[in-house]
């Protein structure tokens, strides 16, 4: 029998937890297997090359290209500051010297007979990797990174934006009185204005059901094109839990996260829905939680009679139900479209046929 | 190599990056024919992370359909298998033949090109890697303005899957591309997936530079060398570097993404990236037929156009324009003011953004309202002109494969850059890929390619009728005769032909052109008025009409000249197209209650 799976959403109180915290580069690695770091901790460094620049020496001399090592004043990885002379001619009778002065601070890192250039990187950038969350090295990827496992909550957003941060978890239905540097949840969907106070108030993530493309559009300050994200420069990361436009967080994942409240939590806006899925999370360790994990498993994104289904598609996107019945034949539904529906009761008892590509399980 | 006249069963899959596609293609009566096919979502992504699962399950489709056992424990039953096991060869209702894939999942194959001159060598790199099937992410040129550092930063943070590298005429100067070969050493690029790989670098330029660009790049990176991409000023040399951009993707692009090794070992022939199999159909279907054709494969993330005039093959990709995953980007470039003009009904801007954006997170969703399916379809009409605005810039006057030009026309490309895309020459229009393939009215797939491309003059439209056109590129490589009998058989609908007519006057209410021809024993005549069409529902057979434009009306012989024409109708009929188009050849829309009368008259929509 052929399965029919739908999209979800990890949303689980005590399960597994791997991040991989992998270099751009290969670099060095500063822990080893068996160590429990916190979410703060630099697991591994690198440096990236500095900015290239380019000179045409034996231009600048008016020499041949295969000449241009006679011309030199200085060798292949020297430190040279700017100024410093790094090439020069004879001139007439020793006078009448044409110099070619360093434009930059940095390092000479090749020289081309071919063409007569000349090339200087500037000073190495360091990056360093921190653990994201608290855990045990349970590997090490060699020259790369290194993987950290722990237990805790795991809860996925739809899409996010703005990088990986650690803070308190707090909640707007809670009035709270300190809002810096912590991670403040709304169970609502909230616009731009509301994400612009609590901003300025020191949240560094916030988390709400929905949001809208426009205010999205208005923080970034472009038109997000293709969900990849992660890379923004905004202060406050933001996680969507449901989708654009007016929806409530679902009771499972808000009913999670008010259970940390207080706790610190570590949130990364990044999404990539196209190779490779990344979905933002929100991520609460607690190692002294039950050995009892809870995994996220294929099977549970199977449909079937009774399960709790979310519509993620207009006319009634954003509604809770129970698939009732799966008829295994194509309908026609309203827009002509023959598509594999359910037929699903929603809370009001009112029942309507759903293509089964517009829902999303919810996992008790 | 496989011998084909034993082939009596071929499955074929094409893994795009939304959906999995399974056709099964049987022999029957000594006609090669599609039978049954199946889908399901692709499962290159967690928590499946395995190509191979949506492959099953969409071979599992065709098994229920068909009641032929084709997996035996997650593995496809083929010949090969068959002669391993002993199990009877061609058991009437047990395995295929052969089976072959093509794929573009897991983001598709991504490349950097570079060369000298951005209109001569770099144009002629990008060209062998858009017909190869790949995403140019950048062009490298020494005269693209940007400075030396700043192209070194760009291939660093691109990461692409390869860069093919080209540069100076056989026996010219090498100084430039061993320059071009030097920012490319600087930056030391990583591929995209897998860190302990070299990067593949394809230097497919000057040969007397080979020692120096080996000198460069030979350590460092994964260096093939091919024959020179522009061996003179005058020849234009693309095949062996595309053939080596396969190789490749296989080699290291495909072997890296998950599951694709266990596909790559199921699979006959090389796997092909979608876009580069379905170019392949294309340059077959003109010249089989010996006419100008365009051809559109609109996907989730991507839209790729391809076209053939003159007998020169060009294809382009608009990374960023498709329906689901870059549907945003579509809203973006377009804006909301571009797509709201085609909805029969007003909605807000608010509303129609989120909905739009939640289309791109949950790619897989489809429109279960009417007013949901009129979005999306006005949304592909954006995307779709979009690209083909983007092609028609791309697709210059440069010839071909192995195709010798003069040098005067050489220098008359790089200057002049005039596209090849001639509309009053376009003979066919053939629409692939979701949104068209699967619209649920065939009138609504006719009039989404008619607003799009603005054809004119008489043109036949079509369309793809399940998406099947990649899968039949992937098999014209191994079986070219079963490939084009399905295709004319089974893949493409012919929808009709549609008749728009260049208009000098735009301004006002007046008559356009008269029409008359007979079928069936009757006589059609009609009047086109601007700002009006009609459409009559003729089927696919050939009809002698003759049209008679006003003196302000060109239908392709000249403002007022009659035109005596065999034209062919088809599923949807033909299309006489009244309609007025602005300055920037869009068509003018003047009021809801227009659009709704040419949505009712070309029963597109029941509104």
């Amino acid at each position: 029998m052929s399965k029919s799976y739908t999209p979800g959403l990890k949303i689980l109180k005590n399960t597994k937890i791997k991040k991989e915290r992998k270099l751009p580069l290969k670099g060095g690695i500063n822990c080893k297997i068996g160590d429990f770091v916190e979410n703060s901790k630099i697991v591994a460094s690198t440096y990236l090359p500095g900015n290239i620049h380019m000179l045409n020496i034996a231009s600048q001399l008016n020499i041949d290209a295969q000449s241009i090592k006679e011309y030199l004043t200085v060798k292949i990885d020297q430190e040279i500051n700017k100024g410093d002379v790094i090439a020069e001619n004879n001139g007439l009778f020793g006078f009448f010297k044409t110099q070619v002065k360093s434009p930059i601070d940095g390092k000479i890192s090749n020289v081309s007979i071919t063409t007569g250039q000349i090339m200087i990187s500037e000073p190495e950038v360091s990056v360093d990797i921190d653990a994201y969350i608290n855990g045990e090295v349970v590997e090490i990827i060699k020259d790369e990174g290194v993987v950290i496992q722990s237990r805790g909550s795991l809860i996925q957003g739809i899409i996010g934006v703005g990088s990986e941060k650690n803070g308190e978890l707090i909640f707007l239905d809670e009035n709270p009185k300190d809002y810096k540097d912590k991670i403040l949840v709304f169970r609502d969907s909230i616009n731009k204005s509301q994400y612009d106070i609590y901003s300025e108030k020191g949240v560094v993530g916030i988390v709400a059901g929905g949001f809208d493309y426009q205010s999205l559009s208005d923080i970034l300050g472009y038109r997000l094109g293709v969900a990849i994200t992660g890379t923004e420069s905004i202060p406050t990361t933001l996680m969507i839990t449901e989708g654009f436009g007016d929806v409530q967080m679902s009771d499972k994942t808000y009913n999670l996260l008010k259970g940390h409240i207080g706790k610190n939590a570590s949130i990364n806006g990044a999404t990539q829905i196209r190779a490779g899925v990344i979905r933002p999370e929100v991520i609460v360790t607690d190692i002294n939680q039950s050995p009892v994990l809870q995994e996220f498993k294929e099977e549970d994104l199977i449909i079937s009679e009774g399960s709790k289904v979310r519509v993620i598609r207009s006319p009634y996107f954003g509604k809770i139900g129970v698939v009732k019945q799966l008829p295994s034949e194509p309908v026609k539904i309203d827009s002509e479209t023959k598509a594999r529906v359910a037929k699903i009761e929603f809370k009001n008892n009112e029942r309507k046929l759903v293509p089964r590509a517009n829902l999303e399980i919810i996992l008790e | 190599m496989i011998n084909t006249e034993n082939i009596v069963t071929i499955l074929a899959t094409d893994c795009g990056s939304t959906t999995t596609k399974a056709i099964l293609i049987e022999k029957i009566e000594g006609e090669f024919q599609l039978t049954f096919r199946g889908e399901a979502p692709t499962t290159v992504e967690e928590p499946f992370e395995d190509v191979t699962k949506g492959v099953i399950n969409s071979i599992i489709e065709i098994e229920e359909l068909s009641g032929r056992k084709i997996l035996n424990k997650d593995k496809i039953i083929t010949s090969s298998i068959r002669n391993e096991h002993k199990v009877g060869f061609k058991s009437d209702n047990e395995g295929v033949d052969v089976y072959i894939s093509t794929s573009s999942a897991g983001g598709g194959l991504q490349m950097m090109v570079a060369g000298v001159v951005k209109s001569m060598t770099a144009e002629s790199a990008q060209r062998a890697a858009l017909g190869a099937g790949s995403i140019v992410m950048d062009i490298l040129a020494s005269n693209d303005k940007r400075l030396f550092h700043e192209k070194v930063k760009k291939i660093r943070d691109l990461r692409p899957d390869m860069i093919l590298l080209s540069g100076g005429i056989d026996g010219g100067t090498v100084s430039h591309v061993v320059k071009l070969a030097e920012i490319l050493e600087s930056a030391n690029p990583k591929p995209r997936l897998g860190l302990d790989f070299k990067i593949p670098i394809i230097y497919a330029g000057n040969k007397k530079a080979i020692k120096d660009i080996d000198s460069k790049l030979g350590d460092i990176t994964d260096l093939k060398i091919v024959d020179n991409i522009r061996p003179k000023l005058e020849i234009e040399n693309l095949q062996p570097s595309r053939d080596k951009i396969h190789d490749l993707f296989m080699e290291h692009v495909m072997a890296q993404a998950p599951g694709y090794e266990k596909l790559m070992s199921w699979a006959d022939a090389p796997i092909m990236p979608t876009p580069g199999a379905v170019g392949q159909i294309i340059k077959k279907i003109a010249d089989k037929n010996n006419i100008s054709v365009v051809g559109v494969d609109i996907g989730g993330a991507t839209t790729d156009v391809f076209s053939v005039f003159k007998g020169i093959f060009n294809r382009t990709v608009s990374a960023n324009l498709g329906m689901s995953y870059s549907i945003c980007n579509v809203l973006a470039e377009s804006g909301y003011d571009s797509i709201s003009r085609w909805l029969p009904f007003k909605i807000d801007e608010v509303d129609l953004t989120n909905r739009i954006a939640n289309k791109m997170i949950r790619p897989t969703t489809i429109p279960q309202s009417m007013e949901e399916l009129i979005i999306e379809q006005s949304l592909a009409r954006e995307a779709l002109n979009l690209s083909f605005l983007q092609h028609k810039q791309f697709a210059v006057s440069l010839k071909g494969v192995q195709q010798e030009r003069t040098i005067s026309d050489a220098f008359k490309q790089s200057s002049s850059g005039k596209t090849l895309v001639d509309m009053l020459e376009l003979d066919l229009i053939v629409g692939s890929g979701g949104v068209l393939s699967h619209a649920p009215r065939r009138n609504q797939s006719f009039l989404m390619m008619v607003d799009s491309f603005n054809p004119i003059g008489i043109t036949q439209i079509a369309v793809d009728s399940i998406f099947m056109m990649p899968q039949l590129g992937v098999l014209s490589s191994i079986h070219p005769d079963a490939a084009l009998e399905v295709f004319d058989r089974d893949c493409l609908i012919r929808l009709g032909t549609s008749i728009n007519p260049i208009i000098k006057n735009k301004s006002g209410e007046f008559d356009l052109f008269d029409y008359s021809f007979s079928y069936n024993n009757k006589n059609y005549t009609g009047t086109i008025k601007s700002h009006d069409l009609e459409l009559l529902a003729i089927p696919y057979e050939p009809i002698d009409i003759i049209l008679m434009p006003k003196n302000n009306v060109n239908l392709g012989n000249g403002f007022g000249q009659k035109i005596e024409a065999r034209i062919y109708g088809g599923e949807v009929g033909i299309l006489f197209d009244g309609r007025i188009k602005d300055s920037d050849n869009q068509i003018i829309i003047k009021n809801k209650e227009k659009i709704k009368e040419w949505y009712k008259k070309t029963k597109v929509y029941s509104i």
